[in-house]
């Protein structure tokens, strides 16, 4: 699948399905990178589905790990994985685990799920690209609530000192954090200014306009010799209303009458799946 | 310890370019060498532990061999969770190594004290744990961690044991080598406090009691057949440490007993209470202190040996 929007749409759907099905949280958040996903997997990203382990590939890790069922999507529609093992996520016995798992999983790079790791990862493996002279890229997706954990922050200031910039951060912020609004919890803002306090390119654009995200990450690095972070304004929930901009669709699952019409705002005909 | 350690990554780093050392900020004067001849092959990541490790992991899954380095607690418990999910679950290749076990920098107060790293890195699906005594074995780990895939803990001493005549002279990865041998009582060590343990084993023999000494440099994985081999021929079983009594040698050696299904017939654990030292001093102090110094090893093992009624001794 290379039409970015379609894609989106198809993540949300099938993000919507998985949350249903597993009975799992994270809906909301998941919703809100699924057009950032798109855009990377649809075209941005250099990997190859018949050879996921290729030697230069670009490097994608999912930082925000509770997104799982976001990249789970993205990867079967890319052809990574086949998409029937989609209704296996959360259940027992399945490798598709709520939070993303590289195991068994062709396509996944990092396994993550505690915040605040991700980033450092990136970062080492942008050094060792440096370091073998490779052109691979690396691009790790953080949301706005893992930036209050320090490990962020020590590989912020890790990347710039040694000019990866082969290494691009990708923020969701959605502005909802786990129990609350990002500001009512631990303000990020001027949080542009701070990643480019740090010594990183840095700019902040819509997380829903396609066409502004592939014009980002289409002239990499926006500044030689540094890393670039790309802040993407989004709505939590996005693509469903009832779930937009509220900290309830973090945890709670869409079942019986929600999940059916979440199918309908994405565009599923009624009663074309019977909600469980 | 320390400088058998680099001497001998520098030269495997030389034969290989995937090796890289990366610090936190640690090892004045020690990396100093390799930093300047090796430049490509050396980081400094700064004082951020995590960022250390998740960088080492991201390094290794892209094909190097790296060894993190700092001293005590900082690379191994400071980052602990980099450690399980990052290098652990991704069987990445990456080496931690900690300058300072036990109470190497016992002056410098309970921060520095590494008393219960063996116990938790041990704990880790997938983890190799190596704690060399002597600087033979120190080269030896130090090559192993290198040979071995995937993840290693590498515990280093200040303190190291002397090299004696009569010990094996290989390092066989789970094996524990014979520093000593004797017929009577088997003292199982670990580290740097194995120079107590032959003082006091050599006290012991003057006496007549023939004591043989072990040293246990690979905590894990572990033969524990070798282990049981000792076990059965020994009227007294005996392990030291500067490690907390929960889950480190002793554990270990128990452990394997209960793989094997032997028994000691005596046991005898010297190791710390599972309490922090908040009195500090010198490695040697503090041995006398918690009871780990050659003449303490020597007093407890007598008083195992001569008990009436043969059980289970545990020190302190």
């Amino acid at each position: 699948m290379t039409d970015s929007r379609a894609m989106a749409l198809e993540i949300r759907r099938h993000a919507v399905r998985m949350a249903n099905a597993g009975q799992s949280s994270h809906v909301g958040s998941v919703l809100s990178c699924a057009d950032a996903l798109a855009v990377l997997y649809s075209g941005v990203l250099r990997v190859d589905p018949a050879n996921p382990q290729w030697d230069d590939r670009d490097r994608f890790i999912l930082s925000k790990g509770h997104a799982g069922s976001g990249i789970y999507a993205a990867l079967a529609l890319r052809g990574f994985l086949d998409p029937s093992v989609l209704k296996t996520h959360y259940q027992d016995g399945s490798l598709l685990s709520g939070h993303v798992s590289h195991k068994g999983i062709p396509g996944v790079e990092i396994s993550t799920g505690s915040l605040g790791h991700g980033l450092s990862i990136g970062a080492g493996m942008a050094y060792a690209a440096k370091l073998q002279g490779k052109a691979w890229r690396t691009f790790v997706m953080l949301s706005d609530g893992e930036c209050d954990e320090g490990s962020i922050w020590e590989a912020v200031l890790f990347a710039a000192h040694h000019r990866l910039d082969n290494l691009v951060a990708v923020v969701d912020y959605n502005k909802i954090q786990s129990l609350a609004p990002v500001s009512e919890t631990l303000e990020l803002e001027p949080f542009a200014d701070k990643w480019r306090a740090f010594g990183w390119s840095v700019s902040q654009i819509d997380g829903h306009d396609h066409d502004a995200m592939r014009a980002a990450f289409a002239a990499l690095p926006a500044v030689p010799g540094r890393p670039t972070c790309v802040i993407l304004d989004t709505v939590k929930g996005k693509g469903v209303s009832f779930m937009e901009h509220t900290v309830l669709w973090h945890y709670r699952s869409p079942q019986k009458q929600e999940f059916a019409d979440a199918l309908v705002e994405l565009g599923v005909e009624p009663d074309a799946e019977r909600p469980s | 310890m320390r400088d058998t350690f680099i001497r001998t990554l520098r030269s495997l780093a030389e034969q290989d370019p995937r090796v890289l050392l990366m610090t936190g900020d640690l090892g004045f004067g020690v990396l100093t060498s390799f930093a300047k001849d090796l430049p490509a092959q050396y980081l400094n990541v700064g004082v951020a532990e995590q960022n250390l490790t998740g960088v080492a992991c991201g390094a290794a899954l892209s094909g190097h061999v790296v060894f993190t380095y700092s001293i005590g607690n900082f690379p191994t418990l400071r980052c602990l969770e980099q450690i399980r999910n990052d290098v652990c679950y991704h069987g990445a290749n990456v080496k931690v190594v900690a300058i300072g076990g036990g109470f190497s920098y016992g002056s410098l107060g309970i921060s520095h004290h590494a008393t219960e790293d063996i116990a938790i890195l041990r704990a880790l699906p997938g983890m190799t744990v190596l704690c060399p005594g002597d600087l033979y074995e120190a080269a030896e780990a130090t090559a192993i961690a290198y040979h071995t895939p995937g993840p290693c803990y590498l515990r280093l001493d200040k303190s190291a044991a002397p090299q004696v005549a009569g010990s094996d002279d290989r390092v066989v990865t789970g094996v524990p080598r014979r520093l000593r041998a004797g017929s009577t009582v088997a003292i199982f060590g670990v580290g740097g406090v194995l120079e107590d343990a032959l003082d006091a084993a050599a006290a012991l023999d003057r006496d007549g009691l023939s004591c043989g000494v072990y040293s246990v440099h690979t905590i894990k994985p572990l033969d524990t057949q070798a282990i049981a081999a000792i076990v059965r021929s020994s009227a007294l079983v005996v392990t030291v440490e500067e490690h907390t009594i929960d889950g480190g040698l002793g554990s270990v050696v128990l452990e394997a007993c209960a793989a094997e299904g032997v028994w000691p017939a005596r046991l005898q654990r010297f190791a710390m209470k599972n309490e922090f030292s908040s009195v500090v001093g010198s490695q040697k102090y503090l041995r006398e202190r918690y009871g780990l110094s050659a003449d303490a090893l020597a007093r407890g093992i007598r008083q195992a040996i001569n008990s009436t009624t043969p059980q289970l001794h545990n020190s302190q």
